[in-house]
């Protein structure tokens, strides 16, 4: 890889690459995303690898490693071009198969690919129905590059943005363009994007910083990490785009400690586009110095807000501070600084690349573009989708989710993570944007969309979300602070059957202060899980207060656990989880559950093969 | 720079720039309630007691007033009902985080809050974690002996791993501060015990009275430059 | 004890300013396996940066710990996807088979447990890691399978 001194060098490189790189080449591309790599990704490339070598393909077939390839429920996933064929489950036995009917032949192995309900096969991507739905900007590279190669990001057309900037457009055209095109923050805040930057740049300065938010915290989103480990040179164009626009020369990407291989794969980007004059000075002979480092976060939610990432890069405890002034004005060490989240950040270079119009003619009347949602919890499809900022959650969860897994009942749909609500099935047909989902009690967060069905208890989700806050909270404010603390206590006493009516008033008029009165979003917005399922589920609440009941047999204090002798074939598996020891009975004759000894664990229902063990409520 | 107008309960009030609305009310003789807020200590608006609604009708929110700055035009309610509600949670939960400090129940009582709904902790608890102590000591003191531990579950004022703080100068400063009276120190034939540490306290040369601890006045010589005796005569001796 | 060789490599890789505080930690928590009271004494002179600001920092953070974490980490997913999926199960059953409170290490500083807030592989839920090594769509009934090779792994 040259340094590149001049754009046209860049270009002329490009050029060279593109013809020597045969479009009808056969590749594999398997998928290395968040999704497929606990799955076993690694060994399937690896069998791959050798399958290849041992058949003397090695030089005929190009093999990648490439990012998320979005349909993670069926991992593990590989991708053969030119056909866009598309195959799912792949374990490494089933490698040799696949090189030999599919490549070598031609022929499809039906068994792995995709089947609609009416059984049809869907070999290609652009047969099944989860891809069909989406409009791929920002994931448009995750299953066509490797993203460990500059050469890959360049032949898909990437830096193609950087050249069209120098020397041809002024920082207040870029910031313009970007203005224009509707961007918002697609972290959660939804603030216009162009805005903030024209913002920082009209703060008098020389020295201003730029950061690119990884701190991606929402339990249930992976977006992010998709993002900065499938096409991390996106990333690192739009920061050079938006420090040229601000005047910057430095910028960071905080990325959560909890995603080492996002920081290695940022890593690597940043050592390559150094070494090809990407990054540094004067880039590409335009005068403009810019470099990125990376800053990696230690396990704190809280960071992801804006002023308390800030503090942590600064060497201090991640507290959230008052504002104004806002960073755009006093930031980072004092100075003007844009923070901007990754999608937003790798959204930027096409938005140069096509222009503000093509941009702005996806989405909404106030919600621009498209947006990368973890679709994810109870549906058949769960994974990655980027949609056009409209389209309704109904599409979302019955056409690219493919309706709820197991044939269960739609219950709720909860988006905006712990600072988000559920959205029950009125408003399935609700078109999702950033007002649409407000105006009813959520919000859009960074993109996590988590469906639940029947089996869900909604007290039980705000219980489990106050805890996550309650243990996430800084704890400077005394909102916050005090508040998640209490009603943790109290969710915790309702899912006991220990709630009394009073409870739900209370709960109320406290979320009331924490709404208005919190230092940060994470207090303001800690509410919304409670008030939320308060005015969707008030009836479950009440059976749990009045009744004593969990009518979705999720709070265990409120079950009943038995043993249904006609089913229970005495295999003992309960027995040995049992910590209480609360099951007696022969080997072979059904078991006895002592309801005096149950602690209502649920260990013996998890382990029951039977289906033998009931449980109402 | 020239004075700016804005409203505070319905009154045109002109103010300098720059300054905080809390001041600003102050000045103009509207008193708004604190907790964390102190003349000589940076502010930090954290313990939420001293919000006030602003912005025009229909499109109006809570800031703390301790840092909020002034200005042009800005209308702002010090006693709404949205403000006034969220003071009287903001103490109905401190009531129940530290159920032994009278500063709280004073304040809780004047605003018509008797009791608290909430589960009370220890029913000795005092501190309101309004962090005047680790300010004083880090702003004004400036050796940091003492500082916010853990977060929300744990959240507590503690020295370096809770043990002896080797910065401590034993100044009190912290006691003096804490407008709960959670920190103490005691004096006992001329040593002063705080945060567990026990100081040698300096006499006055001249008259005999206890000055302070040895320790502080180092940390005076150390800052000034003089020599530590110079330290040594108290203020009414010189 | 101070391992003054394994902690002066780490501080020359950064310039000894405060700035440098949380990457200087990290490198120690990796190292060491937690954050030695002795090392983080010296880490506040060589910084400039008062103790009381790296302890406040080192309790704040859930990374790092002051007591020894286990040889071999083990991390259970509470992300929602993974909660909704039995996910608090999951780490029960961890926890009881290997005698272990969650956010604490074993008696013999083999293994230590703790949750997290989310892994990033919702799709897979529910999720648990040992060290490097992912474990998707957990159920309790694997957990003493894959425990297995880690237990004998210490025993050789």
């Amino acid at each position: 890889m040259p340094k590149f001194e001049t754009i046209s060098q860049l270009e002329e490189y490009r050029r060279r690459l593109l013809a020597q790189r045969d479009a009808q080449a056969p590749q594999v591309l398997v998928c290395g995303g968040p999704g497929c790599l606990p799955m076993g990704s690694e060994e399937v490339a690896a069998a791959f690898q050798q399958e290849l070598k041992q058949r003397g393909l090695a030089a005929k077939v190009i093999l990648k490693e490439s990012g998320c390839q979005g349909l993670c429920a069926r991992a593990v996933k590989v991708m053969l071009r030119p056909r866009e064929i598309t195959y799912q489950q792949v374990t490494p036995e089933d490698v040799p198969e696949i090189v030999e009917e599919t490549l070598v032949k031609g022929k499809i192995l039906e068994r792995l690919c995709y089947q609609a309900d009416d059984g049809a096969v869907k070999a290609k991507k652009s047969e099944i129905p989860f891809y069909q739905g989406q409009h791929p900007l920002v994931l448009g590279k995750m299953d066509l590059i490797d993203p460990t190669s500059l050469d890959d990001y360049l032949a898909a057309g990437g830096y193609r943005a950087i050249p069209h900037i120098f020397g041809k457009m002024s920082p207040e055209a870029v910031i313009d363009v970007v203005e224009r095109s509707g961007l918002r923050g697609r972290g959660g805040g939804g603030f216009p994007t162009g805005r903030k930057w024209r913002l920082c740049r009209q703060v008098p300065g020389d020295v201003k910083y730029l950061i690119c938010n990884g701190d991606e915290g929402d339990p249930g989103a992976f977006m992010d990490r998709a993002v900065m480990e499938g096409d991390p040179h996106a990333v690192l164009e739009g920061m050079i785009i938006g420090g040229y626009a601000i005047g910057a020369n430095q910028g960071f990407i905080y990325v959560r400690h909890e995603y080492p291989l996002a920081v290695k794969r940022l890593s690597l980007a940043i050592d390559q586009a150094r070494a090809s004059g990407l990054l540094g000075a004067d880039l590409l002979g335009s005068g403009f110095n810019f470099d990125v480092k990376i800053s990696k976060g230690a396990g704190a939610f809280v960071c992801g807000e804006e002023t308390a990432l800030i503090a942590s890069m600064e060497g201090n405890i991640g507290e959230p501070r008052n504002r104004p002034p806002f960073p755009a004005q006093h930031g980072l060490w004092g100075k003007p600084t844009v923070i901007n989240n990754v999608e937003s950040w790798a959204n930027v270079p096409e938005i140069i690349n096509q222009g503000p119009e093509w941009y702005a003619a996806i989405g909404t009347d106030k919600s621009k573009g498209t947006k990368v949602f973890s679709l994810v919890g109870a549906v058949n499809n769960t994974g990655l989708v980027e949609v056009p900022m409209g389209t309704t959650l109904r599409q979302m969860v019955y056409e690219l989710g493919g309706g709820i897994r197991g044939g269960g009942d739609f219950k709720a749909v909860q988006t905006g993570g712990p600072s988000g609500g559920c959205i029950p099935k009125q408003y399935l047909d609700l078109p999702v944007d950033y007002d649409s989902l407000q105006s009813v009690g959520s919000i859009m967060g960074s993109g996590g969309m988590i469906v639940m069905d029947e089996h869900s208890c909604m007290v039980d989700v705000a219980r489990y979300f106050m805890s996550f806050l309650n243990d996430e909270s800084c704890g400077k404010c005394t909102p916050c602070r005090e508040g998640t603390k209490h009603l943790l206590e109290i969710l915790t006493a309702i899912t006991k059957g220990e709630g009394q009516e009073e409870h739900l008033a209370l709960m109320e008029e406290l979320c009331v202060t924490m709404k208005d009165a919190s230092l940060c979003g994470l207090g303001q917005s800690a509410a919304n899980p409670v008030l939320s399922t308060l005015k969707y589920f008030r009836e479950e609440y009440e059976a749990h207060i009045l009744q004593k009941k969990c009518p979705a047999l999720v709070c265990r204090p409120l079950l009943k656990y038995t043993i249904d002798p006609e089913t229970c074939t005495g295999c003992l598996a309960c027995v040995r989880e049992c910590p209480a020891d609360a099951i007696r009975g022969e080997a072979g004759e059904p078991q006895e559950l002592d309801q005096a000894l149950c602690v209502k664990c649920g260990m013996c229902h998890a382990m029951c093969k039977f289906d033998a063990v009931k449980v109402e409520s | 720079m020239s004075e700016l107008n804005l409203t505070i309960d319905g009154q045109v009030v002109k103010s300098q720039p720059g300054l905080s609305l809390l001041l600003a009310a102050r000045a103009n003789g509207i008193d708004i309630p604190t907790l964390c807020f102190h003349d000589d200590l940076k502010p930090e608006g954290h313990c939420r007691l001293c919000v006030v609604e602003i912005g025009p009708p229909g499109r109006t929110r809570l800031v703390n007033s301790c840092t909020y700055p002034v200005e042009e035009g800005l209308v702002v309610q010090t006693q709404s009902e949205k403000a006034l509600a969220s003071r009287r949670m903001v103490l109905e939960l401190l009531l129940a985080q530290a159920p032994a400090a009278e500063l709280i129940q004073k304040l809780a009582a004047e605003m018509g809050v008797y009791e608290t709904r909430f589960k009370k902790a220890d029913p000795q608890a005092r501190c309101i974690l309004c962090a005047q102590c680790v300010r004083t000591c880090r702003e004004v003191v400036g050796v940091s002996a003492i500082s916010m531990a853990y977060r929300t579950p744990k959240k507590m004022v503690a020295t370096p791993f809770k043990e002896d703080s080797e910065a401590c100068i034993g100044c009190g400063s912290c006691v003096f501060i804490c407008p709960t009276n959670v920190i103490m120190y005691t004096e006992k034939d001329g040593i002063r015990t705080v945060w567990g540490r026990h100081f040698e306290l300096q006499a006055c040369q001249k008259c005999g009275t206890y000055i302070a601890p040895k320790a502080q006045l180092e940390h005076w010589a150390k800052i000034t430059g003089d020599p530590v005796e110079s330290f040594f005569t108290c203020r009414d001796c010189r | 004890m101070i391992n003054q060789e394994k902690l002066d490599t780490i501080l020359t890789r950064y310039e000894a300013s405060s700035a440098n505080l949380i990457p200087v930690l990290q490198d120690i928590q990796d190292e060491f396996n937690y954050l030695p009271k002795d090392e983080l004494k010296l880490v506040a002179g060589k910084l400039q940066v008062p103790l009381t600001q790296v302890y406040s920092v080192a309790t704040f953070f859930k990374m790092f710990s002051l007591e020894p974490k286990g040889r071999h980490q083990i991390r259970v997913c509470l992300g929602t996807a993974c909660h909704l999926r039995g996910g608090q199960r999951l780490v029960e059953t961890v926890s009881r088979r290997l005698g272990v409170e969650t956010g604490h290490a074993t008696q013999d500083l083999q293994f230590s447990l703790e949750t997290v807030g989310c892994l990033g592989s919702c799709a897979q839920a529910p999720l648990m890691m040992i060290d490097d090594k992912y474990f998707g769509r957990m159920a309790v009934d694997k957990v003493p399978k894959i425990l297995k090779p880690y237990k004998n792994q210490d025993q050789d």
